[in-house]
């Protein structure tokens, strides 16, 4: 028989009995769908995640308190980097400029509005090494920052609800109970993830002084002349802040270098192990899924044993009868998983824009979740076509 | 010029391995059938006639002898090649019709052109339903037919591929009398047109219209003749 004859055989059969097939397809729908669902969220976030990163340029360090364990979660002490230690660092060769920064959460209040948002301790340079861009008014001066003023640029996110509708240029705010005038406004940046879109920016010693009482940062962003040395000039910062420091060689040390491709290494890590967690989850619920097919399958066999008796008397090979009921479950099996890619973007589709992450639908799935779904087909269809076509003609045709 | 079947020595025995249980439902049978000849099987119920007719349309092996099927040897083919004889050289007629429920008179006849891709398989099988005078109910299901428009679509199925030999096992054991004897008349019709016919039948009055009658009885060919000759002498056993 042809494969279109047979391809035809099998569609009637799966209509002949509907509701049936529907639920059979139901299984691998599910899984497929679910699986699609995930790897499009994953790779959505992943892709923000690692634009957010990049747009940091790929010339920049970024050094923070606290030691490196498992990969980059930090641990210890973290009050180990000082202003001194950046500016030190800014006194070596190769190094364009270095922005200090200290990093603490507050209430922010304008009136009766009220936001919780990131204050940020800066220099001047800070808006340069993080390429921020001030929508209204101007980034900080260096007058500014020495002479602590208690001044704000404000994250776009965090004007907008202090702010609804109104100017905030030149208005004061209240920052854990001080006044704070504005001075500028960023532009949106339009990310999801610790984006400066809702941080406030205030000067690093009014930071540390007025606001915190500290005098340790947070984080030291550094910009190197030339991004094709990023390597040894990690290696050099490392050498004089861990000398700074007093660390003796056993010591490991109490800070960490960070470039934007470890960063970016460290997420594609653990975005495979988060991959690698929904190949497992894909694998059992297709599991589930095949069974159901393969269940399924061995029923209609049983039930249609005498439809199989009267095909091979009038001429069916056993490569027929087999072909017959593996095509079957393989389009089960196939349009299961097509309809479940398109649930699963679906799904995918409309959590990224109530979430307002990306929507990235990543060939692979789309290859995977149809290769899968065949091969689960194929897989689970085997066993009881194969049944089907050893049958005996003579007891098949005997069969009630 | 070679005959149309040649049995030599069949035998065939179920569950032979276990003693206690095996049955010898064919036991060493010798006949030969030419082409163009109408042979009625009777005989007792359980004296092997089925399983005869299994052994005749390659449907099974037989457990010993030789069974030549227009010359050729075909108690040694595989499967596969037992499968292209049903499809192309012998013709199968039961007695429950077996046509597919959910296909129409028309798909049940071209059915076994799926399997031996040929041109214009609906033309074909549209002639063959002509022939057997039910072109009008193309269309209609299994379920939309009386018993004898039934058994007649399963004949046209049978003829489809034009097979040199048609065998029927109580054809019309699912049918009242009359419709019974239009059903023996289309067979003889075919018959006369040049198709050997072998029918089961355990009507005597059909057995009379055919020119040749073997009685079985346990297995083994009890009475080969002429139908005055085997029917005046059966025994009261045989109905
Ligand atoms: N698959 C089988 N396994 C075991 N014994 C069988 C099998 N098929 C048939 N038999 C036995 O073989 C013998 C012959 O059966 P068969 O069906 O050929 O008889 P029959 O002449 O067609 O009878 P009837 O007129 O009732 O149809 C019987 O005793 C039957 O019980
Ligand atoms: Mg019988």
């Amino acid at each position: 028989m042809s494969i279109f004859e047979t391809l035809r055989t099998a569609m009637r059969a799966l209509l002949s009995n509907k509701m049936r097939s529907v639920l059979t397809m139901l299984g691998v729908v599910i899984g497929v769908g679910a699986v699609v669902a995930m790897l499009a969220l994953g790779e959505g976030t992943k892709a923000d995640i690692e634009k957010n990163i990049r747009s940091l340029g790929s010339d920049v360090l970024t050094v923070r308190p606290g030691q490196a364990q498992m990969g980059q979660v930090r641990g210890g002490n973290v009050e180990t980097l000082k202003v001194e230690d950046a500016e030190a660092v800014g006194e070596l060769p190769g190094i364009l400029q270095v922005a200090p920064s200290a990093q603490a959460s507050a209430q922010i209040k304008f009136l009766s509005n009220n936001v919780s948002a990131s204050v940020v301790g800066v220099t001047p340079e800070y808006f340069e090494v993080q390429k921020l861009v001030t929508q209204y008014g101007a980034p900080f001066s260096e007058t500014q920052v020495r002479g602590r003023r208690r001044v704000a640029v404000l994250g776009s996110n965090v004007a907008m609800k202090l702010f609804p509708g109104s100017e905030p240029l030149n208005q004061r705010v209240k920052i854990r109970g001080l006044s704070f005038q504005i001075v500028g406004v960023l532009a949106g940046k339009g990310e999801g993830f610790s984006s400066p879109d809702d941080q406030v920016l205030v000067p690093l010693l009014t930071h540390q002084t007025v606001l915190f009482g500290r005098d340790y940062i947070t984080t030291m962003t550094i910009q190197v002349e030339n991004e094709n040395d990023l390597d040894n000039t990690k290696l050099e910062i490392e050498g004089l802040l861990r000398s700074r420091h007093r660390l003796r060689p056993e010591e490991a040390s109490d800070f960490n270098i960070s470039s934007t491709k470890d960063v970016l290494a460290t997420v594609g890590q653990i975005t495979g192990m988060l991959t690698a967690f929904l190949a497992a989850l894909a694998a059992i619920s297709l599991l589930v899924g095949g069974i159901g097919i393969m269940n399924i399958m061995l029923v209609s066999v049983r039930e249609r044993t005498r439809e199989i008796g009267i095909r091979m008397a009038i001429g069916a090979r056993r490569g027929d009868v087999l072909l017959q009921f593996l095509i079957e479950a393989v389009v089960v099996s196939l349009l299961g998983g097509v309809i479940g890619l398109g649930v699963g973007a679906g799904i995918a589709f409309t959590l990224s824009k109530v979430a307002g992450t990306g929507f990235v639908l990543p060939l692979y799935a789309v290859a995977l979740s149809l290769g899968v779904s065949l091969a689960t087909g194929v897989g689970f269809g085997v066993w009881p076509a194969r049944s089907a076509s050893r049958l005996d003609p003579v007891e098949a045709l005997r069969y009630e | 010029m070679t005959a149309a079947i040649q049995l030599e020595g069949l035998e065939k025995i179920y569950h032979e391995d276990q003693p206690n249980i095996a049955v010898r439902a064919v036991n060493g049978i010798d006949l030969t059938i030419n082409h163009g000849e109408a042979v009625a099987i009777v005989g007792p119920s359980g004296c092997g006639k089925s399983t005869l007719m299994q052994l005749l349309g390659c449907l099974d092996r037989p457990t010993r002898g030789s069974y030549r099927l227009e010359g050729q040897n075909v108690s040694r083919l595989d499967d596969d090649e037992l499968a292209h004889v049903r499809n192309r050289r012998i013709g199968f007629v039961f007695q429950s019709f077996n046509l597919l429920a959910r296909y129409s008179a028309l798909e049940n006849v071209a059915l076994p052109l799926m399997y031996s891709s040929v041109d214009n398989p609906a033309q074909r099988a549209r002639a063959v339903l002509e022939r057997v005078g039910l072109v009008n109910r193309a269309g209609h299901l299994p379920s939309e037919l009386s018993g004898g428009q039934k058994q007649r679509v399963a004949i046209a199925r049978s003829l489809v591929n034009q097979p040199a030999i048609l065998l029927a096992d109580e054809p019309t054991g699912a049918l009242d009398s009359r419709t019974g004897e239009e059903i023996i008349q289309l067979l003889l019709e075919l018959n006369a047109a040049g198709t050997t016919l072998i029918v089961v039948t355990h009507d005597l009055a059909l057995a009379r219209k055919l020119k040749r009658v073997v009685r079985l009885r346990d297995g083994k060919v009890e009475a080969d003749g002429p139908p005055e000759q085997v029917l005046a002498e059966a025994p009261a056993g045989v109905q």
